[in-house]
């Protein structure tokens, strides 16, 4: 895409200290970008580092856990050594983030509207009333048409498909270059999630946002993703774009991924596995933190590991079989 | 009182394990200060079908469709407001709580959630010896053996016996959940949801597991789960189940490949797939909410939401068709 990337994160490290001996490497040394206009998906199982890498993003990690390293630019500006307060008016105008359970960030006793029309007051200095008209029209962006009602509900009023819908509407409320978005349709019904999905692809564009979107469902990457980055055990695996990693899949964890998915459109009668199961975040063995369930473990890949390679010019693995560069199994 | 006419109704043949007959489960809704029944939640509405010996049926349907409502009646877990249940030709909804004891060891369930339906308290050995403890009379040491015996076959090891739920991953509490489902040799098992909360690869390792226990013990499962993938991997028919109806019934190929019910056409192409060749294809959308099962659409509860609803469906309930071997379908398209 264009130019300078709207997110560039390097090297980052976020650590989790449990207790004397134990240390969670949640996020362990990533770096990716993404450009204006992108939508990227960050995949990966339970645990694999997906939600504190955002989390990381927006500077709300809590002990104990700690950015450990690293750096983390918003349109090269670096946001690691910013202040709570500098930091706060980034999360509301430059990027924005929506989670999977609306209901956390959403204040229970207050009504949609005056949520809304807090963060416009707040950010983009607005009248209580131009908010309020604010807030009403960006409901009916979002798809809402009693958006006249919605604004004097609460949000335990309204369906889990709606409240999603209110979130966006904050979200998109003060034109974020970036709105990373932590598995928006993991909760709701596919009928639903569809509707949500269409609406953020729609707003990505009216908006010029980019999009970080996390998700542990393939479909959702390859119907909306440009580009993917695929996590295991707190650490990019592999990198493509969408189509490539879906049709040139390189890692064994991605590969293996792909495989026990239940097709729509083929019968099979037995799903491949990966066998055994995430290890834990304080637990990983040493080399590569793959190799306690790779089919294809080398000697080697117990004693260290490799980092993210270049093994095409948009393509990026992390495995000792593609070291030189690409050349096969 | 129905309008629905029976969907093949095989009682008495050989073949037939259970035989749904137009269940209605109505919940009261209270109200006012007397707390007065003001109105009834339609969570099951007049839903039949049969399940063949050895055969999986899926259910599939959003949230709230009524999915677990109607497992639970079927395991007499909830007395249906209406409508029949046979299981082995035995009518089993008239039947006291007393009477139905014996029967619980042949029919099994196993929840969605692996963390909140074990006792944290209870050693795995504990959980599945529980029900040979309450319903038979073996030995400790024939309990062990039993118990040693099905935890190897649902994929743990036999000194995992000693441990408790919390040092399982959630794959592995699955696996005891099914172990203890399994241990009284039943003929039935309704699965609700039970891959629902598990990453996909673990899911896969369960679902194998399901499959290959069926094929060694010869179980017949209601499979419930909302994800269609899933589904169409488990099941030999699937039903579809919008707002505590049935909308469509059919073999599993037929149902995906020739669906005939818009919410099923609208549910399928719902699902964000990584087949390319479905992108091409033009997608059925399903604009808006469920609407409330207290308070449902006339006519056709799908109207509201159905892109292909005409007068009728607002004043006539839609009966059910047959449209192919097996195949049912209830929408005003088809009548
Ligand atoms: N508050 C915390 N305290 C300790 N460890 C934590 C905490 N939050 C996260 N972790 C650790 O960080 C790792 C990554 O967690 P993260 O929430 O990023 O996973 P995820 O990929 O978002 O998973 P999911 O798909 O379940 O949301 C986990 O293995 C967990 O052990
Ligand atoms: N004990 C109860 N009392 C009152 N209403 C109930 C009760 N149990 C279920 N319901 C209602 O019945 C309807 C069907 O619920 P059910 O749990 O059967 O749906 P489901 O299809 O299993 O949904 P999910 O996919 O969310 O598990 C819902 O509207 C629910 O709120
Ligand atoms: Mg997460
Ligand atoms: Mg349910």
């Amino acid at each position: 895409m264009s130019n300078d990337p709207v997110l560039d994160v390097e090297q980052l490290k976020t650590y989790f200290y449990l207790d004397e001996e134990r240390v969670a490497k949640a996020v362990d040394d990533i770096s990716f970008s993404i450009y204006p206009g992108e939508t990227v998906a960050l995949v990966g199982e339970s645990g694999s580092g997906k939600s504190i890498t955002a989390l990381s993003i927006m500077q709300l990690i809590n002990k104990p856990g700690k950015i450990v390293g690293g750096s983390i630019s918003i349109a090269s500006e670096e946001i690691l050594t910013l202040s709570s307060k500098q930091m706060e008016k980034i999360r509301g105008n430059d990027i924005a983030m929506i989670f999977q359970e609306p209901m956390t960030a959403l204040n229970p006793v207050f009504t949609i509207g005056n949520q809304i029309s807090e963060i416009l007051r707040k950010h983009k200095k607005l009248s209580n009333k131009a908010a309020q008209e604010k807030a009403i029209n960006l409901l009916k962006t979002v798809g809402i048409s009693r958006a006249e009602e919605i604004v004097n509900e609460y949000p335990h009023q309204l369906s889990g498909g709606m409240r999603q819908r209110v979130m966006i509407a904050m979200a998109i409320s003060c034109d974020p270059k970036l709105l990373i978005a932590d598995e928006p349709t993991t909760a709701l019904d596919v009928t639903i999630q569809a509707q949500i999905l269409d609406l953020m692809a729609d707003m990505k564009e009216k908006f010029h946002m980019a999009l970080l979107l996390i998700t542990h469902d393939l479909g959702v990457v390859s119907e909306y993703a440009d580009r993917v980055m695929v996590m295991y055990g707190g650490q990019i695996v592999e990198e493509a774009p969408t189509s490539k990693l879906l049709e040139l899949t390189k890692h064994p964890y991605s590969q293996g991924l792909l495989e026990s998915l239940p097709k729509l459109e083929e019968d099979v009668d037995r799903l491949g596995t990966i066998k055994g199961t995430v290890p834990p975040a304080y637990d990983f063995p040493s080399g590569c933190r793959f190799s306690s369930r790779c089919p294809f473990v080398m000697e080697k890949c117990k004693q260290s590991s490799t980092d993210l390679k270049k093994i095409d010019q948009d393509h990026f693995v992390r495995c000792y079989l593609y070291e030189n560069g690409g050349s096969e199994e | 009182m129905t309008n629905l006419q029976t969907i093949t109704s095989y009682s008495g043949s050989d073949d037939i394990l259970l035989d749904v007959q137009n269940i209605k489960k109505y919940f009261p809704i209270k109200g006012g200060v007397l707390k007065r029944t003001i109105g009834h939640l339609k969570a099951v509405d007049d839903v039949s079908f049969t399940v063949k010996k050895g055969e999986t049926l899926g259910i599939v349907g959003e949230s709230g469709s009524g999915k677990s409502t109607l497992g639970r009646v079927i395991l007499n877990l909830l007395d249906p407001t209406e409508g029949k249940i046979y299981f082995n030709g035995q009518e089993i909804s008239q039947l006291k709580r007393k009477q139905v004891r014996p029967l619980r060891k042949d029919m099994q369930i196993v929840f969605q959630d692996p963390f909140a339906s074990l006792n944290s308290k209870m050693s795995v050995a504990e959980l599945v010896e529980e029900p040979l403890l309450v319903q038979t009379s073996l030995s400790k040491s024939q309990r062990k053996e039993r118990a040693i015996e099905i935890i190897e076959k649902v994929g743990l090891r036999a000194d995992d016996r000693l441990k408790y739920p919390h040092e399982f991953s959630g794959g592995q509490r699955q696996r005891i959940s099914i172990a203890r489902a399994l241990i009284m040799n039943p003929q039935f098992v309704i699965c609700d949801e039970p891959v629902s909360a598990l990453d996909v690869s673990i899911q896969a390792q369960v679902l194998n597991l399901m499959k290959d226990l069926q094929d060694d013990l010869g179980l017949t499962y209601l499979f419930i789960a909302h994800d269609l993938g899933v589904v169409k991997h488990i099941s030999d028919r699937v039903a579809v189940m919008y707002l505590g109806k049935i909308a469509e019934i059919a073999p599993k190929k037929e149902l995906y490949e020739n669906p005939l019910h818009p919410y099923t056409q609208g549910l399928l192409s719902s699902i964000p797939v990584i087949d390319k060749s479905k992108k091409q294809r033009e997608k059925i959308k399903i604009t808006g909410d469920l609407p409330s099962p207290a308070n449902p659409p006339s006519g056709c509860v799908f109207r509201t939401r159905c892109p292909k609803a005409h007068d009728r469906c607002a004043v006539e309930q839609p009966l059910f068709t047959k449209k192919a071997d097996g195949h049912y379908v209830a929408c005003h398209l088809y009548t």
